[in-house]
């Protein structure tokens, strides 16, 4: 899916745990995310922090959309 | 066993009726081999004989199929072969589907045996792959002798009932079925076999061949965040409670297309995840943890992005075949490009 929303000309960042999954269907930007069941939260956490998490996460994925990359990287 | 009967199925520029033109001739039959039937004959030497060519124009097979098929049929057993040949179609696209329709009926419906052969990337490789045998051939016509070559010694084995071995062996697009069979060595030997080559740069094979995936080159980074139009897309399975599309918990046939007008936060009573294959707990406590709406409208205050674009698309991507998800994602890239969406949030579980 992401790579026809690259093809569609649209830059896309792929929020996702299996890292190696989506750099071997070529995804081009990678935010790696915490857990398969819950990527963006964590549910031993306080709400707060998982909001903050969250923001961490987001911030992580603007990041992504607005750095100019030539080949596939994942942004830690 | 007696000299083998063999029809072959053609359509009607390789059976020399005509181009374009004549795409649109029904079924018709002719004695003896026609075009490259001539080159099947010569590789089947005395021991097959092509008694008859069906031909029939693609454009005609493609938009009257059930008619064509039938008529095609009929043709074919008349002549009670014991096998039949079709194509090969290269990289003809409505040729290739002809060819493996008609096959994999001739096998179903006769009951008789058949081979075609196409370009890896004809459509009718993806749709007739697990049905029937289909040698890989090269893109076009120049590679018709090699097509033959590779065609003629499987055919023979099927039209003499003998058992055809594994797709590497015999040459033919691999059908998606496993076959057990005892190895010699034990799976923790052929692994260190393997590992050695590879350590020592020497060709090996693999036992477990990933799935080939092509690559899109990465679009130009979006240069104002805080004027972008941002959409989310998940294959998280997040969907309005109830999931009112019926979207599977695997191999998903369909997505979502959900409004998020005035939504600032996903609530357990209102969104849930449809996906199988994870624990569903946590998604459906706070759906935000799959996708993130609450906090991209805080972003959307604070002016970290322009907008969250009204709508997000969701499937389930536990099981969901490659195509189709590929498929999903052209129809909902069409409509973000419609919408004006500069940027894609997409997550997955």
């Amino acid at each position: 899916m992401v790579k026809e929303i690259e093809r569609a000309g649209i830059p896309v960042v792929h929020l996702c745990t299996v890292v190696p999954i989506s750099l071997t269907v070529g995804a081009n930007r990678i935010v790696p995310t915490v857990a398969i069941p819950h990527p963006l939260g964590n549910p031993g956490t306080t709400p707060e922090e998982e909001r903050e998490l969250r923001r961490k996460l987001l911030d992580q994925a603007l990041d992504a959309l607005s750095t100019p990359i030539e080949d596939q990287r994942v942004f830690e | 066993m007696s000299q083998i009967k063999v029809v072959h199925y053609l359509n009607q520029f390789f059976a020399q009726v005509g181009g374009e033109e004549k795409a649109n001739i029904p079924p018709e039959i002719k004695e003896g081999p026609v075009g490259p039937g001539m080159a099947f004959q010569a590789a089947f030497q005395d021991q097959a004989k092509i008694v008859a060519t069906v031909l029939c124009g693609d454009s005609y097979f493609n938009e009257n199929t059930e008619a064509s098929i039938e008529a095609i049929l009929m043709m074919i057993r008349e002549q009670k072969p014991d096998l039949v040949i079709c194509g090969p179609a290269f990289n003809a696209g409505r040729y290739g589907v002809a060819c493996g329709t008609v096959a994999s009926a001739v096998k179903e419906k006769l009951g008789i045996p058949a081979v075609t052969g196409m370009y890896t990337e004809n459509p009718g490789v993806d749709l007739f792959k697990s049905s029937v045998y289909i040698v890989p051939t090269r893109d076009s016509a120049v590679g018709m002798r090699d097509a033959v070559a590779a065609m003629v010694p499987l055919a023979l084995k099927l039209a003499r009932g003998e058992s055809v071995g594994s797709s590497a062996e015999e040459g033919y697009i691999p059908m998606g079925i496993r076959k057990n069979f005892f190895e010699t060595k034990r799976g923790s030997r052929r692994a260190v076999d393997m590992l050695l080559k590879k350590l020592a740069g020497e060709p090996f094979e693999t036992e477990f061949p990933m799935p080939d995936f092509d690559r899109v080159p990465p679009n130009a980074a979006v240069v104002d965040m805080r004027k972008a139009k941002v959409a989310l897309v998940t294959s998280g399975g997040i969907v309005p409670k109830g999931n009112p599309d019926r979207i599977e918990s695997s191999s998903a046939s369909k997505y979502g297309k959900y409004d998020l007008e005035g939504v600032t936060d996903l609530t357990a009573e209102e969104y849930e995840t449809a996906h199988g294959g994870y624990d569903p707990t946590y998604a459906n406590e706070d759906a935000d943890r799959v996708l993130p709406v609450d906090m991209l409208r805080e972003f959307e205050k604070e002016g970290k992005i322009g907008s969250l674009s009204r709508y997000f698309y969701s499937t389930v991507g536990n099981g969901t075949a490659v195509a189709s998800s590929k498929k999903y994602a052209q129809e909902i890239s069409k409509e973000l490009v419609a919408d004006g969406v500069s940027a894609v949030i997409l997550t997955s579980t």
